[in-house]
């Protein structure tokens, strides 16, 4: 196994050295091979200028620099199988709001130099790039989940994840609606299933890290937060964060 | 050694292992003379501080928290604080005490990461942890269990370790009954009695000869071993706000890494994080913490950066220690955070991340749309330092092969426990000196 990093802030794969109490015992199963951050180099032939194959490959982080575009590609040659890791990887992070904006604009604001600077002007998840072969939600990801895919992905069986929205996980977890028993705004009903249903487990309404479900109906949920006092403009910003490129969300219909 | 190593030589390293983000390690060796050393960062940008711009003042705690997966409670936490102070508002007794708690967890989880996972197989001679567990086996999950330990505080409070879901402007959406705490209790003194072994297990490691003598850097409160808050002091004599920061700390941009460095106005490069914390902040240790340093032969003068991981032990005694006090002393407050209502002006804020201070600032009008914001992450700060301390750790070991010099190179890095995550996001240039 494989683990790459792309644009990223390293939680996803910290997500596995998170799994303290199966780490070890992944280890002895699976052969981490290429993980920089755990010190895993690769040896020779298998590091960032190898040539060797990988059964499984985790991909962390969006492309977001010229370089990266032609990294994925010798990933995805190199991968027997390529599973995407968070938000980033999936639909471009919380980087990818500079794709509504002008990134000659954002790198004068932030570098006194920007000639030093090599960036694209998006942010892209992997799957705008290579072909994936799944990719798993979450920003940053669960990690029962991310054990639960490897572990599918070594014995040869389908992910055992869901597509359903947060709202079918607050039901299981029997937790009282925040939505409808507080009056609080929550974008669970749109957003993919994963975190157990964290945020309304703290009174907190879902913020959307997971990305839109497979059946969100993104309308419908600017109505239903409208009506619990959010106003236009902080609509739009609640469904533009760290999936905001996510096609459901790219250009919602009337929230822009 | 049988053969002289060339006296012009190239040594690279393009991907540097065991660091968090992307860092790379360039020298240059001409006529047996050390000619350059590059820390190179080329971690993508990620423009937190442009797209800030036009967010909500309730927003930065959880966007800046995904500028680093390993501390992004430090985020929050700067972040929070930053933005308090623009409101005009103090959050503090349980809700502050609560908020050093969920710290506390990141701190163990953070330290304990670098130590076991990252920092120690250097020293015993392993590729990584996975190999050194082969012959380490109980040491590895010792660690890995403390390292837990920390999670379980983020993810008790804060809802999961990376990324917590329950910290806001003011305070917390909830806030645990005592009796909801009470779990904790157990694990944390096993944790204690883990990490004051770990103290002992750190210092029998050989540290090769090294030191400095650059400014160390860190919060510092008469009352506390400063972590949430105080003013920023030096072993040259600073001493201020965080309102002051940018007056005293500049910023340059350089073309091998897309961190800014930042110097001391005046004075240059200067350190931030566990070496600065201990030689400014020792006395204010616990008294578990206190005593382990002492065993431990820490001196309050320690400049050898390779001694960094015996101080990082420490601090995880001083996190399990401080956690446990904050949960005997807890009642639940009445509400779970005080209200923050916006209001026109400019704040700062500023907390010591494991790897040193972080400080954030934000300009926001009386909506709460953010105007301004800037962010200056420990390892920009200690980035200059870095190149300062290899460079002379590198021009004392010219006679080492490449490889030898390579690897202790790396480790002499790895002593910093850079982020490079954190450091590849930038403020305001108010200086350009390339």
């Amino acid at each position: 196994m494989a683990v790459w990093k792309f644009s990223s802030c390293d939680g996803c794969q910290l997500t596995l050295l998170d799994c303290e109490d199966a780490l070890l015992a992944v280890a002895d199963r699976v052969e981490l091979a290429y993980f920089l951050e755990a010190g895993a180099d690769g040896g020779d032939d298998g590091g960032e200028r190898g040539s060797s194959l990988f059964d499984l490959s985790l991909v962390e982080g969006s492309v977001s620099t010229p370089n990266d575009v032609e990294r994925i590609r010798m990933v995805r040659r190199r991968s027997r199988r390529l599973v995407t890791i968070g938000a980033c990887a999936s639909s471009g992070g919380i980087q990818a709001l500079r794709n509504f904006a002008d990134v000659e604009e954002f790198l004068g604001i932030v570098y006194a130099q920007p000639q030093f600077i090599s960036t694209l002007a998006t942010s892209t998840g992997i799957s705008d790039h290579v072909p994936v072969d799944f990719e798993l939600r979450g920003c940053p990801v669960d990690k029962r989940q991310l054990l639960a895919v490897i572990a599918a992905f070594a014995n040869g069986d389908p992910p055992p994840v869901r597509g359903h929205s947060v709202c079918i996980e607050c039901k299981h977890a029997g937790t009282v609606c925040v939505a409808v028993a507080g009056d609080i705004a929550c974008l669970g009903p749109m957003t993919h299933a994963g975190c157990g249903a964290l945020c309304p487990t703290y009174h907190r309404g879902c913020y959307g890290c997971f990305g839109p479900a497979e059946d969100a109906n993104v309308a419908a949920m600017g109505v239903e937060l409208r009506r619990r006092g959010v106003e236009d403009g902080d609509v739009a910003l609640a469904l533009h964060t760290f999936n905001a490129w996510a096609p459901e969300l790219r250009d919602p219909e009337g929230e822009r | 050694m049988t053969h002289r190593p060339p006296a012009t030589r190239t040594l690279k390293v393009d991907a540097l292992a065991r660091v968090e983000g992307e860092g790379a390690m360039h020298v240059e060796v001409r006529d047996g003379r050390l000619h350059d050393v590059q820390l190179r960062i080329y971690e993508p940008p990620r423009f937190f501080e442009a797209f800030l711009r036009g967010r909500r003042y309730t927003e930065p705690a959880d966007i800046t928290a995904r500028i680093c997966g390993i501390c992004p409670v430090a985020y929050q936490m700067s972040a929070c604080s930053a933005i308090e102070d623009a409101c005009g508002v103090v959050v503090d007794g349980p809700l502050r005490d609560l908020r050093r708690l969920l710290y506390c967890g990141e701190w163990i989880e953070s330290h304990v990461l670098h130590i076991v996972l990252l920092h120690a197989p250097d020293f015993l001679g392993y590729e990584n942890a996975i190999e050194m567990a082969g012959d380490h086996r109980e040491r590895v999950e010792a660690g890995l269990a403390l390292k837990k330990v920390g999670n379980d505080v983020l993810e008790l409070l804060g809802g999961r370790a990376i990324h917590p879901v329950n910290v806001r402007v003011g305070g917390f959406y909830r806030v645990p009954t005592r009796a909801e705490l009470e779990p904790l209790v157990d694990p944390l003194r096993r944790a204690l009695d883990t990490a004051l072994a770990m103290v002992e297990w750190v210092a029998g490691f050989e540290f090769p000869e090294a030191g400095h003598s650059m400014e160390l850097v860190a919060l510092s409160d008469p009352s506390d071993y400063a972590v949430m808050g105080g003013r920023l002091r030096s072993t040259g004599g600073l001493d201020i706000a965080s309102a002051e920061f940018s007056d005293h700390i500049v910023e340059s941009h350089v073309e091998h890494s897309t961190a800014l460095h930042a110097h001391l106005l005046e004075r240059g490069e200067f350190l931030v994080g566990p070496l600065a914390r201990f030689a400014l902040n020792h006395a204010q240790l616990g008294d578990e913490a206190r005593h382990a340093a002492a065993a431990a032969g820490l001196e309050p003068g320690e400049r050898n950066s390779f001694r960094s991981i015996v101080v990082r032990a420490v601090e995880v005694v001083q996190s399990c220690s401080e956690a446990l006090r904050i949960i005997e002393g807890y009642e639940r407050p009445d509400a779970p955070n005080v209200a923050v209502e916006p209001r026109a002006g400019v704040g700062t804020g500023w907390t010591e991340a494991p790897r040193g201070t972080l400080w954030h600032r934000y300009e926001i009008d009386d909506a709460g749309t953010i105007l301004d914001a800037t962010i200056v992450p420990p390892t920009s700060q200690n980035q200059p330092a870095i190149e300062h301390d290899l460079f002379h750790f590198v021009e004392a070991n010219l006679d080492l092969s490449d490889d030898e010099l390579r690897h202790r190179s790396e480790q002499l890095i790895r002593n910093y426990d850079p982020c490079i995550s954190c450091a590849t996001h930038f403020l305001d240039l108010t200086v350009d000196r390339t």
